[in-house]
């Protein structure tokens, strides 16, 4: 009997605890780095959402925003993303978890990359790795400075933007410094293609193949 | 993708500068505060509301049972609200989650492992996330934290049934410790980028036509206890390759300091606690060399860039981020394997096997390098006593430790807590095996499916939560598996730990003599170090060189 109800004092105590625990570090805690957040990184908290030229949210920095068909296809106006397994939709976010060796990651390697080949007329040889692999995230919003030179003239003609100023824009958009030292030099396609897009506004009527 | 070798370097040993310049103070603060004897005003009142009896201690008995009454509610708390969750606000259109799925789940937050049967976008809402598997990454990292200091008063102790108050430490670790740590790095992640609101954004890219809903939640609050308190469980499917948990190279390196935090500094609390700081640092060095042999093998193996895949590809690519790439995945791998973390920044499943392989080697470890927060100190305490054992039988005494008799209790004790995890690994997944209706469930072929399993196994039983992500563990089989995996993975080793700590408390200690083996100096962390490696390849060799070693060696 004082046994039993031990573990059932023991319990009451579990319970009360949760709850009140609860209150502290899954309501007040969030809630006060909400509110730090907010007066302090508003941009940063609520998704680092870049603007067009008329104000209007367009696109998260940090996602990858990919003008593609329902194959998978991207819109050759556009600076390409990397393949993406969740087909660039932020409503979901994941790797394709293939291993090295998986003969289906082989096929899709081959796939990406003859598309790529054809998309920006080059040699298969020319297409860097992460034009051909999927990302961690499938939102990865950044690709390689060596995919985004491969890119260049197709964009700018699209856009009828000269190659120089599209060329300053994608090292506008490559990151340099510490993170780049971290990690690697990386090219926000998302930023980038807003940028292209208010530079080619004026004199470009919407003109895609 | 390229390795920069010059990147690598400076971050390991950035790394190891920022943790060194930062035990002391984290350990004298974690040391004093679970020393400690006053409650604050707040707490008192706390106490109060959750009817805890602040002033008394427990013996060791009872002290396990508060643990195990605690973590029992919490379990059937988790799972019975998000079954519920359709009803419950906060939760956007999402319906009650799936049984099998939802006891997966509580189970894996509240042993600290983290591992996500479940996508999060499209399973739980924020009340879920915010109020329970959050609460719960504090929660089960204090659990952890309190059982070695349990497991420390134990040894510094003599002749007491005394263990301290579950519910004191419980408290102290979570308002003393856990929460302004996490706060601040919270805050620090969203001023990297991590976000923290409540709502969804809708954008349209006028030139190209695209719309997109913009995932928001209180993502960084969670992640920053997901990492600080070794949990591991994503806001995210993609966990911290996700822009939103990870938006760049600095963060990521934050991450992986946060994550090695608490259980670097646990060494010299322990020093302090048992007043000797050579204990401390032997432990400490133990733990760091472990890390900086593991993290070069993993530097090379990543580097190596093996996989016909990736040599089809020209390079790294497959699972990693463009911003993070090879160095940045690498030093995450490692870390969050050696302690029992299980977030990601790349996918695992796709890192060249032998990388792969050392994923697997770090948790079969017992995470001890520097291991989860207060799990990976008592793993390492238990190896210690083993070493004790070994050292005593080579020079003929009866083995000692810190002044404890390590008699046929204390032996006993640590060698079933040695036997838990590597049986529950090699069973369950031997188990799984044979069943060819569940391995379609990992749809890779040849060596890598098993890899698939094993990892699993692995992860789960040792408390880790990262995975090979291929395999789809949603089903009621594997979810029970796993389940069994991570409760008798987590609770059997934490009964042992704290009987062992009863034991040792009621002993009286004895004066070191001349035939006393001491527990500290390079002689005994080489031993410690050792018998670690030692029992770690015969356990899991066979296992191994069918996996990785198969994969990786045989091309």
């Amino acid at each position: 009997m004082n046994i039993l109800t031990g573990y059932l004092r023991q319990l009451g105590t579990a319970l009360r605890f949760l709850l009140f625990a609860t209150l502290v570090l899954g309501v007040a805690y969030p809630l006060a780095v909400f509110g730090t957040g907010q007066l302090i990184a508003p941009y940063q908290a609520n998704g680092s959402i870049l603007k067009d030229s008329s104000g209007a949210p367009a696109a998260s920095a940090l996602i990858a925003q990919a003008a593609a068909d329902d194959s998978g296809a991207q819109d050759p106006r556009w600076f390409h993303a990397r393949p993406s397994a969740v087909k660039w939709d932020p409503a979901s976010s994941s790797a394709t978890n293939l291993g090295p060796n998986d003969p289906k990651l082989l096929d899709a390697v081959a796939a990406n990359r003859s598309a790529v080949a054809a998309a920006e007329g080059v040699d298969a040889a020319a297409v860097p790795a992460d034009a051909v692999t999927a990302s961690g995230s499938g939102l990865d919003p950044d690709v390689s400075p060596e995919y985004a030179k491969l890119q260049l003239a197709r964009v700018a003609a699209a856009n009828g933007l000269s190659t120089d100023a599209v060329a300053a824009m994608v090292e506008q958009y490559t990151s340099s410094g510490v993170v780049a030292f971290l990690g690697q030099p990386s090219v926000n396609v998302t930023a980038l293609n807003l940028a292209v897009a208010a530079a080619a506004r004026p004199s470009q009527p919407a003109q895609t193949k | 993708m390229t390795f920069n070798s010059a990147s690598f370097v400076v971050q390991v040993v950035a790394l190891l500068i920022v943790l060194a310049a930062l035990h002391k103070p984290l350990g004298v603060y974690l040391a004093r505060v679970f020393e400690g004897t006053t409650s604050s005003r707040p707490e008192r009142l706390f106490y109060r509301l959750a009817g805890v009896d602040a002033d008394t201690e427990q013996t060791w008995s009872v002290y396990l049972r508060s643990v195990l009454a605690f973590s029992a509610v919490s379990i059937l708390a988790v799972f019975g609200l998000q079954r519920l969750q359709g009803v419950l606000p906060g939760s956007g259109s999402l319906p009650g989650v799936d049984p099998w799925v939802a006891m997966n789940t509580a189970i894996s937050f509240v042993t600290n492992t983290n591992w996500q049967t479940y996508v999060p976008e499209t399973t739980v809402g924020i009340f879920v996330q915010m109020t329970l598997l959050a609460v719960q990454n504090f929660l089960s990292a204090a659990v952890g934290i309190v059982v070695v200091v349990a497991l420390i008063r134990g040894i510094a102790r003599t002749r007491t049934q005394r263990l301290g108050n579950f519910w004191v430490d419980l408290a102290r670790t979570s308002f003393r410790v856990l929460l302004p740590l996490a706060f601040v790095a919270a805050v620090l992640m969203v001023l990297g980028g991590v976000v923290q609101n409540f709502w969804f954004t809708e954008v349209t890219n006028q030139a190209t036509g695209v719309s997109q809903l913009i995932p928001g939640g209180p993502v960084a609050s969670q992640e920053a206890i997901k990492i600080l308190g070794t949990n591991g469980g994503g806001y995210f499917n993609a966990n911290s390759a996700h822009p939103f948990e990870n938006p760049n190279a600095l963060i990521s390196f934050f991450e992986v300091f946060l994550l090695l935090l608490i259980p670097s500094a646990l060494p010299y609390a322990y020093g302090r606690m048992v007043g000797d700081q050579k204990q401390g640092y032997t432990v400490a060095a133990v733990m760091g060399t472990l890390w900086l042999a593991s993290i070069s093998l993993m530097g090379w193996a990543v580097a190596s860039g093996q996989g016909t895949a990736t040599a089809a590809a020209g390079g790294l690519g497959e699972g990693f981020e463009q911003r993070f790439g090879p160095v940045p995945s690498a030093i995450f791998a490692t870390s969050t394997t050696l302690t029992s973390t299980g977030a990601v920044n790349v996918a695992h499943d796709s890192l060249p096997p032998l990388a792969g392989g050392v994923a697997m080697v770090n948790m079969m470890l017992g995470e001890v390098a520097p291991g989860g927060t207060g799990s990976g100190l008592y793993g390492l305490l238990i190896l210690s006593i083993i070493s004790v054992f070994i050292a005593g039988l080579m020079v003929g005494r009866t083995p000692e430790y810190l002044g404890k008799k390590i008699g046929p209790t204390e032996m006993k004790l640590a060698a079933m807590y040695i036997l838990v995890t590597p049986t529950l690994v090699l069973a369950l997944s031997g188990i799984t095996v044979l069943l060819p209706d569940i391995m379609a469930n990992a749809p890779a072929t040849g060596p890598h499916q098993f890899s698939e399993v094993l990892y699993a196994f692995t992860s789960g039983a040792n408390n880790n939560g990262s995975a090979f992500g291929g395999i789809t563990t949603s089903g009621p089989f594997l979810s029970v598996m796993l389940g069994l995996g991570m409760l008798l993975g987590r609770f059997l080793p934490i009964v042992l730990v704290i009987a062992l700590a009863g034991s040792l408390a009621r002993q009286g200690k004895i004066p070191a003599s001349a035939g006393t083996v001491p527990t500290h100096g390079p002689l005994f962390g080489s031993l410690l170090l050792g018998v670690t490696v030692i029992m770690t390849a015969l356990s899991y060799f066979p296992a191994l060189a069918l996996g990785p070693l198969a994969e990786g060696l045989l091309k």
